[in-house]
C-alpha cells in the first residue's frame, strides 16, 4: 500500500476511537461527578478558543478588524450573520490594503 | 430502518430543523473543502486520495495538518499521531454528546459518533443545553449534506484546484477562525464561560510559541476545562440523566 493510503487509513481509524472512545469510557460511569460534568460543560468553549487565539495573535490588522467586527457582530447576531458580516469586512478590506 | 425508533415530537420537523441546522455549516465549510481538494493536489495526492481522507477522517483542521505534514516529508506514523493529536479532542465530544443519545440504539450511536465533527457536537450541545431531545432524524438531518458537500468538495478542489484565482483576496485563509470565534461566542451563557476563554486563549497561545502545533489544542483546552472543574460547584447545573 503506498504511504498517503496508508496514512489516510490510519488517520481515520484514530480519529473513529477519538469520536466513540470519549463515549465508551464515560458510560461505564454510573453517576458522573460534578467536576467532571463542570469540565465537559467548559469543553467547547476551551477547545474552539484554542483555534482561534493563535490564528488571531499571529493574525494582521485587517484580520483583527474582521475578527473584532464578528466579535461584536455575534453579540447581536445569529451565526450565520455574524459569518457573514466577518467575511465581507475581510474580503472588503483586503481590496483595500491588500 | 429507523421509522420506528423516531418517536419523540414529528420527525418531519426535526428533519428540517437538522437541515436548518446545517447550512450554514455547509456554506461556510464549502471554501475550505475546496481548499483541502486544491492543496491535496498540490501535495502529491491523486483527486481520489483527497476524497478518501475527506470521506474517512472527516476532520478539516486535521485534514489540513496531515497535508502540511506530508508536504514536509517527516515519517508517516508522526502525521498519523498528529491528526490525532488535532483531533483529540474528539474524545471530550463524545463524553459530552454520548450522555445526550444514550436512547439511541447501539448501531445508530456507532454511526453517529463518525459524524461528530465540531459543529456537529456544536449544535448538539446547544440545543440538548435547551432541554431538547436530540434525535437520530435531527442529527443526521444535519450531519448527512455537511458530510456529502464537504466529499464532493475535496473532489472538485481537486480536479479544478487552479481555477481559484487568488485564495488571499478572498480571504480563504481566515474564514475559519471567524467562524470558530461564531462558535465559541454561542456558549457565552455557560457557567465561568469567560475565565475558560480566557484561560484557553493563554495557554494555547503560550503552548503554540512553545510546544508548536498542533498540541496547542490539546493543552489549551485542557487548560480552560481543568479551570472549569476546579471552580467552586455552588452554581450546579441542572442534571440532564
Amino acid at each position: 500500500m503506498n504511504t498517503v493510503l496508508w496514512v489516510i487509513l490510519w488517520g481515520a481509524v484514530f480519529t473513529y476511537a477519538a469520536r466513540v472512545g470519549g463515549h465508551l469510557v464515560l458510560s461505564r460511569f454510573h453517576n458522573i461527578h460534578p467536576r467532571v460534568e463542570a469540565g465537559l460543560n467548559a469543553v467547547p468553549a476551551a477547545v474552539l478558543t484554542t483555534l482561534v487565539a493563535p490564528a488571531a495573535i499571529q493574525a494582521g490588522p485587517v484580520e483583527l478588524i474582521a475578527l473584532v467586527v464578528a466579535g461584536f457582530a455575534s453579540l447581536r447576531f445569529g451565526m450565520m450573520t455574524m459569518f457573514l458580516i466577518g467575511a465581507a469586512v475581510l474580503v472588503g478590506l483586503r481590496q483595500v490594503v491588500g | 430502518m429507523s421509522a420506528g425508533s423516531i418517536s419523540e415530537g414529528a420527525p418531519g420537523s426535526d428533519v428540517w430543523r437538522g437541515l436548518k441546522a446545517g447550512l450554514p455549516v455547509v456554506v461556510a465549510s464549502a471554501p475550505f473543502g475546496l481548499l483541502f481538494g486544491a492543496l491535496a493536489v498540490d501535495n502529491g495526492f491523486t483527486p481520489f486520495e483527497a476524497f478518501l481522507m475527506s470521506a474517512s477522517i472527516y476532520g478539516g483542521a486535521s485534514q489540513m495538518v496531515g497535508l502540511d505534514l506530508f508536504g514536509a516529508k517527516i515519517a508517516p506514523w508522526l502525521i498519523v499521531l498528529s491528526i490525532f493529536a488535532v483531533n483529540f479532542r474528539h474524545v471530550l465530544y463524545s463524553g459530552a454528546v454520548g450522555r445526550r443519545i444514550r436512547h439511541w440504539p447501539p448501531l445508530q450511536q456507532a454511526v453517529g459518533f463518525f459524524f461528530l465533527v465540531d459543529p456537529q457536537y456544536a449544535e448538539s450541545e446547544v440545543k440538548g443545553q435547551r432541554g431538547e431531545k436530540i434525535t437520530f432524524a435531527w442529527y443526521m438531518s444535519m450531519a448527512l449534506p455537511i458530510y456529502v458537500c464537504w466529499i464532493a468538495e475535496a473532489w472538485i478542489g481537486g480536479t479544478f484546484g487552479n481555477l481559484i484565482p487568488d485564495p488571499h483576496a478572498l480571504g480563504i485563509d481566515f474564514l475559519l477562525p471567524i467562524y470558530f470565534l461564531g462558535l465559541v461566542m454561542d456558549f457565552r451563557d455557560r457557567p465561568f464561560w469567560l475565565p475558560v476563554v480566557a484561560t484557553s486563549a493563554i495557554a494555547s497561545v503560550i503552548a503554540y510559541k512553545t510546544v508548536g502545533s498542533p498540541w496547542h489544542v490539546t493543552i489549551g483546552a485542557a487548560a480552560g476545562i481543568l479551570l472549569a472543574a476546579a471552580m467552586p460547584l455552588d452554581r450546579k447545573p441542572d442534571d440532564p440523566s
